[in-house]
């Protein structure tokens, strides 16, 4: 008969209780390590518990309901310092959100950029693409979050004296303020109708791609998607009487009026952030394109196909799964960055929740959040790059 | 050429158009080979001309190199500030280290740099690094710590500036290698238990930014002990920094384990060697000899995270120099000081990654095609 692997007869009806026995071995060892973890555990919460006791502090959740009482600078949903730390820390969940996302697009966005920048043919493009990624990639990503706080805060003049870059743009220490399109029902019509354009494009993208599949006819599906989509929004823009007034910002004594301001704390977080993540995202796009042989772009284009088309129908796709895995990375880093928000204080989550631990004292259960919203974040950002990875991913026999 | 030459005689041999070669060749084909190519290159030169004289202007020929006050850097006209850091250099290096007693971090940096410096040359990779590395740390705590020797004891709340960011970094990356590597190998292993342990670990702590670690550190720590044992903030925040880290090693050695072929297994499985000894001598030499490049990318990021011990209350590099900024007789001159220490900071990271890329190239050697 005979012998697995393990040292057990096979089909034997008998088995001794043996240490030789490689079955027994690691469920002593999987029993052994479950139980050290388990002591481990057992007892940080007994001296927690005691320690808790000792100190009269209170455990629980109960504190989410009481008034924070501390004001929060800027917030996108409405916040009193009469709200309850719930609706505080859901403040910073909302702003950690609002920052990440932000920077994620522009981070692409110019890390795409500045990626194929150091590819190029021209000598001084490409020297001051890889200038820029070896200083930003090569220092700490606080340091230029204070280097770009020090320049809001000393070095740009006060709201009387701001700067105009350009004309109603002012930059002073308080901030940036840019106008914004005054409030009219044609704004939000046309909003609607880019996302109808948005649903239409998506609309005939699958039915050209059906069509070309079917009959090999080519749809020219750029050109008719980008036309659906400002045409659309054009006509809600017209339908609700083509509204062109702006909030312009205005200087009423120390400070202004009008437009929107952003806070030196949120530009120098998402300088920080987006200048910083950008770099990495240049050099996994540099990587991803560089993965692709040569022999492919010459492929391509023997079949005659143009320039533009050799990027988009054979490169890209290829390219994109090398570049989706890493820069799914640099997704969650830039998100999990957004953290140093806490050094310059601009309100997220961790600097929230730090302040609702100073006042209330409940620490575990204030990190507890913390850590419970950024494995959220991080999860979902997985799960979504995950799917569309899986999308582009070269489907194999 | 030798074709033609076969009929009669030999054609004189042309030199190329002058526009193809030299620099003039280069500057065509680099600079101006296409119309958007040479739109870049003037937009990106004349950039270049409104902004880079007056960083050199600010930055060399008008910078105060020395002065005892602030007041020639006041003056009208006066550049970069130079003066404000040459001042201050103490404070930026060593922190709050007692001022008399600053030459023993000193000698400690030394050390330690000689030490990272000492590891990078291949032909040192041997059983007696680890003696060094063991020697050198007791010599650097020895030297840091005092209280023997006739060193008067410097408690290590008072340790501050590069020779703070350096042990943060160092110590940090020496404990969580091999914290690191005993988690990829449980993530790799048979044992459905020891393997959940290990993923759940690997990617809670991944999941979170390391602030949140650093906090609970600070935080939360003291309650985990029994009511009695204190450790102090340092030792709180280097704790953190090696559970945190060992997280991402392990991902590392993990891949490093994964490229392994299956064939190595198998072949020391029917030598009949141990699980143990599968691994010491088969398996992780190759594996880690995979990721040594990835490893010093990673100890980069290490050394870059470091600052954030900022947010409890440590003075490293990047503090201590925040902490230059105080006194009051010295204001204004920020932007010479982030200079200044993303200058430190560069120098270290981009030494280390031109270090990795050509270890990469140097153990591709082998397998390259």
């Amino acid at each position: 008969m005979a012998v697995q692997y393990g040292g057990r007869p096979a089909g034997g009806t008998h088995w001794r209780l043996s240490w030789n026995d490689r079955n027994v071995r690691s469920i002593v060892y999987q029993i052994a390590a479950l139980a050290a973890v388990v002591a481990g555990v057992w007892y940080f919460v007994d001296n927690t518990l005691e320690n808790l006791r000792r100190l009269g502090l209170a455990s629980g959740f109960g504190f989410m309901d009481r008034e924070a009482a501390f004001p929060i600078g800027e917030s996108l949903i409405d916040y009193t310092p009469a709200d309850t730390y719930a609706r505080a820390l859901l403040v910073g969940v909302i702003n950690t959100l609002y920052v990440s996302a932000i920077g994620i697009i522009l981070a692409t966005v110019l890390g795409t950029v500045i990626g194929i920048a150091r590819l190029s043919r021209n000598w001084l493009i490409a020297k001051l693409a890889s200038v820029y990624v070896e200083m930003t990639r090569n220092t700490p990503l606080l340091l230029q979050l204070f280097f770009w706080y020090m320049i809001f805060l000393e070095l740009l003049p006060p709201a009387r004296q701001a700067l105009q870059p350009v004309p109603d743009v002012f930059l002073s220490n308080r901030g940036v303020r840019f106008p914004v399109p005054a409030a009219a029902d044609g704004w939000s019509l046309m909003g609607a109708g880019v996302v109808i354009g948005v649903v239409g494009a998506m609309i005939l993208s699958s039915w050209s791609r059906r069509r070309q599949a079917a009959t090999g006819q080519q749809f020219p599906v750029v050109w008719a998607g980008l036309a659906a989509i400002v045409g659309c929004g054009v006509v809600g823009w017209l339908l609700g009487g083509a509204p062109t007034a702006l909030d312009r910002p205005a200087l009423r004594g120390f400070n202004f009026s009008g437009g929107v301001e952003v806070s030196p704390e949120f530009v120098a977080l998402l300088l920080g952030l987006v200048i910083y993540t950008a770099a990495f995202v240049a050099e996994i796009v540099r990587g991803g394109i560089l993965a692709i042989s040569q022999g492919q772009t010459e492929a391509a284009s023997a079949l005659g196909l143009k320039r533009g088309m050799i990027l988009r129908l054979v490169i890209l796709p290829q390219a994109l799964r090398v570049i989706i895995p890493p820069i799914t990375s640099q997704y969650l880093n830039l998100t999990k960055n957004s953290s140093l928000a806490v050094a310059i204080g601009f309100p997220d989550l961790v600097h929230l929740a730090n302040t609702a631990i100073n006042q209330t004292g409940q620490a575990i259960e204030g990190i507890a959040i913390i850590m419970a919203v950024y494995l959220t974040i991080s999860l979902s950002i997985s799960l979504f790059m995950n799917w569309y990875n899986r999308r582009v991913a070269l489907v194999e026999r | 050429m030798a074709e033609i030459a076969h009929g009669g005689t030999a054609a004189p041999a042309i030199r190329p158009p002058v526009i193809e070669i030299g620099v003039l060749g280069w500057m065509r084909k680099n600079l101006f080979g296409s119309v958007p190519s040479t739109l870049l290159t003037i937009v990106a030169a004349y950039m270049i001309v409104i902004t880079v004289p007056g960083i050199i202007d600010w930055a060399f020929l008008r910078a105060v190199w020395v002065s005892d006050t602030s007041a020639a850097c006041k003056a009208p006209g006066a550049g970069a500030c130079w003066a404000f850091i040459a001042d201050k250099h103490r404070l930026i290096f060593f922190g709050t280290y007692p001022y008399a007693e600053q030459w023993r971090p000193l000698i400690a940096t030394a050390i330690l740099l000689a030490m990272i410096v000492g590891s990078c040359d291949r032909r040192l990779w041997n059983r007696w690094l680890l003696a060094w590395w063991a020697g050198g740390l007791v010599v650097c705590s020895v030297l840091m710590w005092g209280g023997v020797l006739r060193l008067t004891y410097v408690s290590n709340l008072d340790w501050g500036g590069l020779p703070l960011t350096l042990v943060l970094s160092v110590v940090g990356c020496v404990f969580a290698f091999p914290l690191g590597m005993v988690l990829a190998l449980g993530r790799r292993s048979h044992m459905p238990i020891i393997r959940w342990l290990s993923v759940g670990y690997i990617e809670l702590i991944r999941g979170v930014p390391l602030i949140t670690v650093l906090i609970t550190a600070s935080v939360i720590f003291p309650l985990f002990l029994p009511a009695g044992v204190n450790i102090d903030k340092l030792l709180r925040a280097q704790v953190g920094i090696i559970l945190f880290e060992a997280a991402y090693i392990a991902e590392i050695v993990r891949g490093g384990l994964q490229a392994v072929p299956r064939g190595q297994h198998e072949a020391a499985d029917s030598l009949g060697l141990s699980y143990f000894n599968k691994q010491r001598m088969i398996v992780l030499p190759q594996a880690l000899r995979m990721v040594i490049p990835p490893l010093v990318g990673n100890f980069i990021g290490l050394f870059k995270s470091t600052t954030l011990v900022i947010v409890i209350g440590l003075f490293d590099l990047l503090n201590s120099a925040k902490a230059a900024l105080t006194d009051l007789n010295w204001r204004g001159f920020s932007i010479e000081l982030y200079i200044f220490t993303a200058a430190i900071y560069f120098i270290f990271c981009y030494s280390m990654s031109k270090y990795s890329q050509a270890l990469e190239r140097d153990l591709n050697k082998g397998t390259r095609r």
